[in-house]
């Protein structure tokens, strides 16, 4: 098709070859060409947090990343958290600790807390950490600031920040 | 958003080559641009992805000093080990601006250049000097609480938004170029200009240049600390922010930088109180001067008087903070 650019891109483990509008977000064409519609559209500009995949291990907001620009990427969704093994620990978590009400800020919640888990455990700070050079423990502070990035509008937060404490002391 | 042509450089030089035929947006990111192309405030009619030139490299310099590639990312730059050890002000600052989400898309280049979050600039319902070059300024006289009260104009009153670019004014650093006319380099200070009655003119980039890195120069001998205030405790725009270096040696200011964010249309460094503090005693007197030198020639709109006040404290509380 004119203008239309072939993007090769590894979602949950699956190949999928594609021909896609440049202006296509990497969000539209998980919800709209593949059909995996877990991943949520909430304010479409970067600000809420709900449409937070892992693309290439690292958690990204999917509103504003162009598909193509995602051309032999792997991406991972909500859709692929039950089977690993980390995204079920939070998932039954969530469950365990009412992390969610509503729930359309929930998969992007997951999402960003198993990428969340990965960037502390290979030691990087956050705003609120005091010493920058030392080891970093997971207090309330520090994950309330690490999950600064995901609004809950029905305020799950004291939940949400439960249930990331019981799966991080394992 | 309007539609264009999509073209990935593989190399610098294609991607140069690429502007130089006409008009271009460089995608590198994207966290700025594409929100920017959703709301057709920008309307590139081809775009040229960056993001996979070989430019995301932090190296050092034999100098001492350090280089952060143009496309590293604002979170890769703030987990570095040697940006935390010998820059902390500048992981700070990375670490007080935007999500972790955000953090993992922005590059370095992209944070200097990205654009203001002024609504009226967004809000294409609005008047605007900087999107529409001679339509007036709703800003000014509207909800102006978030604009600036240093540099601005008649024209202009947004603030450049960037947290990263405070604590690189303060330690000086150099912003390197590349375009069709060959590379260049430029004192960050310099980078950005004042709006004075061409608002849309924002930085001295010529046409088709490109970001290539940034140099830090050796962390010189100083204490140093990013104070930022907002409206919540994170995610979000500073109301102000300062990035402070100060080296007291018996009782006597040896060295002293000052650098003000969210207070003006780029990274406002103060240098007239740095002259103030610098040879004088470390006191609260002399603190105080300082602080209020900062701010002179502040003009305040009508809802953001408060900011003189804010910058005023912060840098006063930093200044005894660190001596």
């Amino acid at each position: 098709m004119d203008g239309h650019i072939p993007v090769h891109l590894n979602v949950n483990g699956q190949a999928h070859a594609l021909s896609l509008d440049p202006r296509t977000t990497l969000l539209d064409c998980l919800r709209e060409r593949l059909g995996l519609t877990g991943t949520k559209k909430g304010c479409d500009q970067g600000a809420c947090g709900a449409c937070t995949v892992l693309l290439g291990g690292e958690r990204v907001n999917s509103c504003l990343v162009p598909a193509v620009q995602c051309d032999g990427m792997e991406v991972v969704t909500i859709e692929a958290m039950a089977g690993h093994g980390l995204g079920a620990k939070v998932q039954e978590a969530f469950l365990t600790h009412d992390g969610f009400q509503c729930g359309y800020c929930t998969s992007g919640q997951i999402c960003s807390i198993v990428a969340m888990l990965g960037e502390h455990r290979d030691g990087r700070p956050s705003a609120v950490t005091e010493d920058l050079t030392g080891p970093v423990a997971l207090t309330d502070a520090e994950i309330r600031e690490r999950m600064a990035g995901n609004l809950c509008r029905c305020g799950a937060y004291n939940g949400i920040v439960a249930a990331v404490k019981e799966v991080a002391a394992g | 958003m309007r539609e264009f042509g999509y073209v990935r450089a593989a190399t610098v030089a294609e991607a140069i080559g690429l502007a130089a035929e006409g008009p271009v947006a460089y995608l590198a990111g994207g966290t700025n641009l594409v929100d920017l192309m959703r709301e057709e405030v920008e309307r590139p009619r081809r775009v040229v992805d960056i993001s996979r030139l070989p430019l995301s490299a932090v190296e050092d310099l034999p100098d001492g000093g350090l280089r952060l590639g143009a496309l590293a990312r604002n979170a890769h730059v703030a987990a570095d080990d040697r940006v935390r050890r010998r820059y902390p002000v500048l992981a700070r600052a990375l670490l007080r601006g935007a999500s972790p989400q955000l953090r993992n898309r922005a590059t370095v280049g992209g944070n200097l250049l990205q654009r203001t979050r002024c609504r009226y600039f967004y809000d294409l319902g609005a008047a605007c000097n900087k999107r529409a070059p001679g339509t007036g300024c709703e800003a000014i006289g509207g909800f102006d609480r978030g604009h600036a009260i240093l540099g601005a104009s008649e024209s202009c009153v947004a603030v450049h938004p960037s947290d990263m670019c405070v604590a690189l004014a303060a330690l000086d650093a150099t912003v390197n170029l590349t375009g069709p006319e060959g590379d260049r380099s430029v004192p960050v200070s310099d980078l950005h200009l004042l709006p004075g009655d061409t608002p849309q003119v924002e930085t001295v980039l010529r046409s088709g240049e490109l970001v290539t890195s940034v140099d830090l120069p050796p962390w010189p001998p100083a204490r140093g600390a990013y104070v930022k205030v907002r409206d919540r405790a994170s995610y979000a725009f500073a109301l102000v922010s300062v990035a402070v270096l100060v080296q007291v040696h018996e009782g006597t200011i040896t060295l002293a930088r000052i650098a003000l964010g969210g207070v003006a249309p780029k990274p406002w460094r103060a240098y007239a109180a740095e002259e103030l503090l610098t040879g004088a005693a470390a006191d609260e007197r002399t603190f105080g001067a300082a602080a209020e030198e900062a701010v002179v020639g502040a003009r305040p709109l009508r809802h953001n008087g408060f900011k003189a006040e804010l910058a005023r404290r912060l840098i006063r509380r930093t200044l005894v903070k660190l001596s």
